[in-house]
């Protein structure tokens, strides 16, 4: 019977990972190679970050200059830029669309994506995710996702435009206005498949973490990045089936006549039969994703900065424990949050006050983070790579944006800055530049290890200190538009008196603006030149102590030859004092590491702490000659 | 070598067993999603809620997926124990189970329209009704779907650890649709 038993593995062995010959479309389109799947989310990711930014930029010039007509526009945009001036519907698609691309498609596909398929295989000692081909399956989701979101801009009617929030009734009439169409449906179509996608590729992240670890990495062994990604997973299993619930009776309120957020309602003087429905169950099913999405975002991001400001500081993290824990602590708290979202829905003042108070604990996690990484920071041996500048970018982010949060969290505030450009400021700077940051941060560090190659460190410096600064350019004075109640998503400054005098400062940031997306040029040259034509990258370029520098430049199927590796020690050894170099791989046994070896390496091993004392003893008149020395 | 290609078949295997697991997760917080925006909406308003007794139907339905499990689970165990032809015989047997409930629960549909209970409705509440059987009817056909390809490997005579693999990832996902329509009956039932 053991026999057959292992008769039949084997056979199913060869079919799993059949070695058989690769074609070009099983290797870099359908591929199942979570190595590949991870190239294809981030090109994808980058090509979505440009257009979304591209929109962005056509909405500034109509901020700046409402008056003014650009020509060009027309030439480009037909109808939707007549004379010159882009048509108010167009706007409000502009803005959607920008905000839906950038918060799903860059920043949780393209982030998530991209490293969370790299580094959870190879970080954890791997060959594959636990489905390879569900994995694949997640990839041509995504992919499908945005080409419809992108064939929405194809449509007579134009793309959603009613927010990225997509509130009802705006979302739930066809006829409200012309983005309530069919550019409505293919957004909502396009977000399932996306959810779908999100949801293969956690499912497969989540159980490649818990069960495929190599001999040797326990949970406490794992690199934050890790942690981030599986909480980050974790998140997103529990939250967006609730977005699908919303999404569901969207659809059925849109195209069968139910009423579930629908009531009381006139277009154009005729009443519409939708009776009893609340859109507030909308916002509630909405923001019970929408508030975890958030943090589905900036996770990962702190994730990767973790890793890159460890390496690059040539320290242990500081309080390794402490950011799992609060990693944790946001997971948990991030459910029990979203009512911050809701404050002006008329609700409960009582049940306003549970949720400011959730809020504002949901801050000390967050805090605790940045806490750390100034204190890895502090007196490190610092090595500014582009990647560190970058990383440190997003500390800085996070805690401008996160300040004005602790604001928006308390309802008396809020209940005055909601919907207004502060909001905005908030939310560029702690989850939009914040991940962004994150994300081009892991771009520039495990470049080498995607694509063999190093990317150039001047043009990597040019490109961040032009985002940096123009980043807060473009959202520091929205701080000060939105305490003077100037409100978000209005097409023309114009239009209000007490709005004409910030046409100005609109200027300053549509001009802001421009110089930091001309900036990506750098990025865009710099990335898929080196591609091609960047310096031949070496095995462990940073001097990591990460398992994914154990692996050969070249890309294998399997990622090792032989067996994989085992893991002796947490991926912090950094600098160790005792030991020769400033960095200790996690592959390295303690036995070859007696000189640095510390009393609680060993987890209370009794055996162990013996050997390493009979060590010390018999080695102590040359530890004592050589700090003579 | 075949030693540890073995091993880490198994590892993978368990790997791609939790998968089910997860994937049970999400769904159960679709519903969670679901009765919780069927309990918001029914506060928001007297004018809302069931406004009806359940049909008996529902209770037969739910004798249909109870006994239905125990097949499953008697197909599993059968499977366990190389006794091919009984698991067939309950595989078999938990399919047809499965199709009388698809049909009993589509028959209660009739018996509201017959009521006055539409989908399209100005309280959205009865609404939800459609929605909760709905959404389950869709994991229902999902897991037949499952039963039948575990029924198609016993017939291709595949491999026992794969044989296994496909019956135990069916059994987890059908056991789960049985307790989830007892919570959405019980849900219901208390709402009613
Ligand atoms: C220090 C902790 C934080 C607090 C107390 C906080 C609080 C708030 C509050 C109360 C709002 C609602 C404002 C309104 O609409 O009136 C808000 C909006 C928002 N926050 Fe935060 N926040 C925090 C951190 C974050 C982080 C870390 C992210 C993302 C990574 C984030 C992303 C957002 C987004 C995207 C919105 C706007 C959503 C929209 O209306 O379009 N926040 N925040
Ligand atoms: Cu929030």
């Amino acid at each position: 019977m053991a026999s057959i038993a292992l008769h039949d593995t084997a056979v199913l062995h060869d079919q799993d990972h059949g070695h058989h010959k690769e074609t070009f479309i099983t290797k870099y389109i359908f591929s199942q190679d979570h190595k590949m799947i991870a190239k294809q989310f981030l090109i994808t990711g980058i090509i979505m970050a440009v257009i979304a930014m591209f929109l962005s930029v056509l909405f500034r010039l109509q901020l700046a200059w409402p008056d003014k007509s650009f020509p060009i526009l027309e030439t480009f945009l037909g109808k939707w830029a007549e004379g010159g001036r882009i048509r108010p519907e167009f706007y409000l698609a502009l803005v959607t669309i920008h905000g839906t691309m950038m918060v799903f498609f860059v920043l949780t596909a393209g982030l998530s994506g991209t490293f969370s398929n790299l580094l959870i295989p190879l970080q954890i000692g791997a060959r594959d995710m636990a489905s390879p081909f569900i994995n694949m399956l997640s990839y041509w989701f995504f992919f499908t996702a945005c080409m419809i979101m992108m064939g929405s801009f194809f449509t007579q009617t134009g793309p959603a435009s009613a927010g990225w929030t997509v509130y009802p009734p705006l979302s739930a009439l066809p006829k409200a206005i012309p983005g309530s169409g069919i550019g409505m449906t293919l957004w909502l179509i396009s977000m399932i498949l996306f959810v779908a996608s999100s949801l293969m590729g956690a499912l497969n992240y989540i159980s490649t973490v818990l069960n495929m670890r190599t001999k040797g990495m326990d949970m406490w062994k794992m690199p934050l990045t890790i942690w981030a990604f599986f909480l980050t997973a974790i998140l997103g299993v529990l939250s967006f089936p609730v977005l699908v619930a919303g999404v569901v009776l969207l659809i059925f309120d849109r195209s069968f006549g139910t009423s579930f957020y629908l009531s009381d309602i006139v277009i154009a003087g005729q009443v519409l039969p939708n009776q009893g429905g609340s859109p507030i169950l909308w916002q509630h099913l909405f923001w019970f994703l929408g508030h975890p999405e958030v943090y589905i975002v900036i996770m990962p991001a702190l994730g990767i900065t973790s890793e890159v400001i460890a390496t690059n500081s040539r320290k242990p993290i500081f309080g390794y424990h402490a950011m799992v824990y609060s990693l944790i602590g946001i997971t948990v708290l991030s459910f029990i949050v979203w009512g911050h979202h809701m404050f002006i829905t008329g609700m409960n003042p009582f049940l306003g006050g549970v949720f400011m108070i959730t809020t504002l604990i949901i801050a000390v996690p967050s805090a605790v983070k940045t806490f750390n990484y100034l204190a890895t920071l502090w007196r490190g041996n610092l090595r500014f790579t582009p990647a560190m500048l970058f990383a440190i970018g997003l500390v800085s982010f996070f805690i401008s944006g996160g300040l004005t949060g602790i604001f928006l969290g308390n309802a008396a505030l809020d209940i005055n800055l909601h919907d207004t450009y502060f909001v905005v400021a908030h939310f560029h700077l702690v989850m939009g530049s914040a991940a962004i940051f994150g994300m081009l941060c892991g771009v520039y560090h495990w470049f080498p290890k995607m694509f063999g190659r190093m990317m150039d460190e001047k043009l990597g410096y040019l490109h961040f200190w032009l985002t940096f600064i123009g980043a807060y350019l473009v959202f520091f004075p929205m701080h000060f538009m939105g305490l003077d109640g100037v409100p978000r998503r209005y097409y023309a400054f114009t239009e209000f008196e007490f709005m004409k005098e910030w046409l100005t400062v609109n200027v300053f940031i549509t001009w802001a603006a421009i110089i930091a997306a001309l900036a990506q040029v750098a990025f865009l040259w710099n990335f898929f030149y080196s591609i091609f034509y960047g310096k031949k990258a070496t095995q462990n370029p940073w001097h990591s102590n990460t398992l994914e520098w154990t692996t050969a430049v070249k890309h294998i199927h399997g990622n090792w030859p032989g067996d994989i590796p085992t893991v002796y020690r947490w991926p912090y050894d950094y600098s160790k004092p005792g030991h020769a170099e400033d960095f200790i791989p996690q592959t390295t046994p303690f036995s070859e590491t007696m000189s640095s070896n510390l009393p609680h390496d060993f987890e209370g091993n009794p055996e162990a702490e013996y050997i390493q004392e009979e060590w010390i003893k018999s080695h102590a008149s040359e530890l004592q000659t050589e700090e003579k020395v | 070598m075949v030693q540890t290609s073995a091993d880490q078949d198994r590892i993978n295997l368990r790997a791609r067993k939790f998968l089910m697991w997860l994937f049970i997760i999400s769904s159960f917080m679709l519903f969670a999603g679901l009765t919780s925006g069927f309990i918001v909406y029914t506060a928001g308003s007297v004018e809302r809620g069931l406004k009806i007794l359940l049909p008996q139907a529902f209770m037969y339905s739910t004798a249909v997926i109870i006994i239905s499990s125990v097949t499953m689970h008697l197909a599993y165990l059968s499977g366990k124990r190389l006794q091919f032809n009984k698991q067939k015989l309950y595989l078999t047997l938990t399919i047809l189970l499965g199709i009388l409930f698809f049909i009993i629960q589509l028959s209660t549909w009739r018996w509201f329209i017959a009521h006055g209970v539409y989908f399209v409705n100005y309280n959205a509440s009865q609404s939800f009704l459609y929605i909760f059987t709905g959404a389950h009817l869709l994991h229902v056909f999902a897991g037949l779907i499952m039963l039948i390809y575990a029924l198609l490997g016993l017939r291709k005579n595949i491999p026992q650890v794969r044989n296994l693999f496909r019956l135990e990832v069916t059994s987890i996902f059908w056991h789960f649709i049985d307790i989830l329509w007892i919570y959405l009956y019980v849900f219901l039932l208390l709402n009613q």
